[in-house]
């Protein structure tokens, strides 16, 4: 059994004393010479996730019946070069990477036993989706990639939303003592508090007001940003998105259309009826006559989308952001360029926008979208 | 009932119960009573996981206490109280009578006080009895934080009175539905299984002994429909109740053959697609198509 416990912890389930002790226990009271019993039980103690409850028959297997742990070691690294035949899940890898022009994706593990298949599964999506983070989100198109910058959006949006206040409002569901209005209660129960009052800080949600650029040089861009603003929007009823190119348009409505799919392709064809070249600074000139005094207060975030190639002059996004900072709001800036090697910010639009910025980022992969985390939460 | 009884006759007593419990789940439950852990339940909406609780229940003949977890759960709604407005009005009556501080103070932190909840009444009991704390993931971590104490040690601390202790062990089955994930800590204090959707034979026994009338033709249909249903990409896929809903609802409309009345066959979809994307998902080609490959 001990030798058991081992094979399982060394295959990533997390066994300790304690679940040695109750399947020695759960053994005495079933009949040890059926192998079902056995494994019955020992995964009701063992498996404590739903992954790993799928992997334990196999693992039980693997150890009992073939008494070979190391040919089952699916914790091996997956990506030796393999020579196997395509099994579909490597297939499908393959799809989601070279399909897109990428480097090598990660092999399937060279394991040709049936079970070694079922098993690597978990591991190789996961070196999928470890891929997909780093690629540039130029090349990403899939659904799945779609859905997880969707997912990644929501999540920053979550991290972001809370504020803490200083002052308290009255609430049943709160943890301190309302004493104002216990005290004038008690007028009425002759000075007696019978009802006692609670009070908490309210929640301050902060206001997230996207602008995403939708021009020629960040169309490659645009439908994975699509995703991440329709993340934003749909995880706080009342964050706005909006879309600019050569004008600016209000797209927060359509962003909360349930289906994902046919929401940022609307988007998309939407973003393809733009005219010509970019208009940063009128756009958000724009913006700031005829939304910002609607949208924008003190508690906003603007989060400006875009690679800062402007064909107006530089001096006039300058001006457009300074008189939206005057609005006490915080502003952001994601550029994509600046994931490149060797990126300056030489655009005159960017280097104009730069003094009004709190946050000057990147934006090309998934994971410097997840990386702004930390950075958002402080602002 | 004993302790000591096999797991498979735990299964085949939960079987005269109308729950058909797979050998996994069995086993978990066989263990669950034996060693006196908790058994976590995960698995889809629908699988069946809080009527596990009410079987074990009815089978024991035991008090099923039940919590069920929304977010903002916090102490005072799920352990205990103090009866302020009592103890005020107490001590209030104690002023004219001469008693000392000590007196007045036992008094109304006694037990007469205390308004137990759930937990705290589920570890109070004579008799052990089930307590179901369900879709536990939709509470909050500082409520995990508060359910390790109760899970490791069926113990529970009041500042004002110490630790009550349980005076008897309690059958505590957890139910999640992966809302969140749950903390290590939890999971590893309780037994684990994973509920699944039954397959066909196992349906199909769920059905008869929850639908004994229903027309054998007409039951074989309905299981195959539903799981024919399942492999179709839905937001929400219809579960055991829905399933069961269903065949209550074609049975009590007279249906013979789901096959005979496309728009009857449509019309009725209502009791297993419960969101509009899905109802659009399956229009009637598609309900037809499944339809038509059973046999």
């Amino acid at each position: 059994m001990q030798g058991f416990m081992a094979h399982l912890r060394t295959n990533g389930l997390r066994v300790g004393p304690d679940e040695f002790r109750h399947s020695m226990k759960a053994l005495e009271t079933i009949d040890v010479l059926k192998p079902d019993d056995v494994r019955l039980a020992c995964k009701a103690i063992c498996a404590s996730k739903a992954e790993t409850y799928t992997q334990f028959d196999d693992l039980f297997d693997a150890y009992w019946m073939n008494g070979g742990y190391e040919k089952f070691n699916i914790h091996k690294q997956p990506d030796q070069p393999g020579s196997t035949p395509r099994k579909s899940i490597s297939q499908e890898m393959d799809d989601a990477g070279s399909g897109n022009g990428l480097g090598d994706p990660d092999e399937a593990d060279d394991e040709t036993s049936d079970e070694s298949s079922q098993q690597g599964e978990g591991k190789l999506t996961g070196s999928r989706i470890r891929n997909i983070n780093k690629v540039d989100l130029r090349e990403m198109m899939t659904p799945e990639a779609l859905a997880r910058a969707e997912q990644l959006a929501k999540d920053l949006a979550a991290s972001m939303r809370d504020r803490r206040s200083r002052r308290r409002r009255a609430s049943q569901q709160g943890t301190a003592l309302n004493m104002r209005k216990i005290m004038r209660a008690s007028i009425a129960t002759g000075g007696d508090p019978i009802h006692l009052f609670k009070q908490r800080r309210p929640e301050r949600p902060v206001n997230i007001v996207a602008l995403l650029d939708v021009s020629g040089s960040m169309m490659v861009y645009s439908r994975v940003f699509l995703a991440f603003l329709k993340g934003l929007v749909s995880a706080e009823q009342r964050t706005e998105a909006y879309l600019f190119h050569t004008s600016l348009m209000q797209v927060s409505d359509v962003m909360r259309d349930s289906d994902t799919l046919r929401a940022i392709n609307r988007l998309s064809l939407m973003a393809q009826g733009f005219g010509g070249g970019t208009r940063i600074g009128a756009s958000l000139d724009l913006f700031n006559q005829q939304y910002a005094a609607k949208s924008v207060n003190g508690r906003s975030v603007v989060i400006i989308f875009s690679d800062g190639f402007d064909t107006d002059p530089p001096e006039l996004i300058g001006k457009a952001l300074k008189r939206l900072r005057k609005r006490g709001c915080r502003i952001i800036w994601l550029n994509p360029l600046k994931g490149w090697k060797d990126y300056a910010p030489v655009a005159q639009g960017m280097s104009a926008a730069l003094p009004y910025l709190d946050l000057f980022a990147a934006a090309n992969t998934l994971d410097s979208l997840a990386a702004l985390e930390p950075h958002l939460v402080k602002l | 009932m004993q302790d000591d009884m096999s797991w498979q006759s735990l299964q085949s007593e939960l079987e005269r119960l109308a729950y058909i419990a797979s050998d996994e789940l069995a086993m978990a439950l066989h263990l669950s009573m034996t060693l006196g852990r908790p058994l976590l339940l995960e698995g889809a909406a629908g699988v069946g996981k809080t009527e596990v609780a009410k079987a074990l229940a009815q089978l024991q003949s035991s008090k099923l206490i039940r919590l069920q977890c929304y977010e903002g759960l916090d102490a005072s709604t799920a352990i205990y109280e103090w009866n302020y407005q009592r103890q005020l009005l107490s001590v209030r009556a104690a002023s004219d009578r001469d008693l000392s501080i000590d007196e007045v103070e036992a008094h109304i932190f006694s037990d007469k006080y205390l308004l137990k909840r759930p937990l705290l009444e589920a570890i109070t009991q004579d008799d052990p009895p089930v307590l179901l704390i369900d879709e536990v993931d939709r509470a909050d971590e500082e409520f995990e934080a508060y359910l390790l104490e109760l899970l490791s040690d069926f113990q529970i601390s009041i500042p004002e009175m110490g630790t009550i202790h349980a005076t008897s062990r309690p059958l505590v089955v957890l139910t999640s539905n992966g809302t969140r994930d749950l903390s290590d800590a939890l999971r590893r204090r309780c037994l684990y299984s994973f509920v699944d959707y039954p397959d066909k034979s196992t349906e199909m026994a769920i059905l008869r002994k929850r639908e004994p009338d229903i027309d054998a033709r007409l039951a074989t249909q309905i299981v195959g429909f539903v799981q024919a249903l399942r492999k179709e990409d839905l937001e929400k896929k219809p579960g055991v109740a829905e399933m069961l809903d269903w065949a209550a609802a074609l049975s009590g409309m007279g249906v013979v053959d789901i096959t005979n009345d496309p728009t009857v066959m449509q019309a009725s979809l209502v009791c297993l697609l419960k969101t509009q994307a899905d109802k659009a998902q399956i229009p009637v080609e598609v309900t037809q198509r499944l339809a038509g490959k059973l046999v």
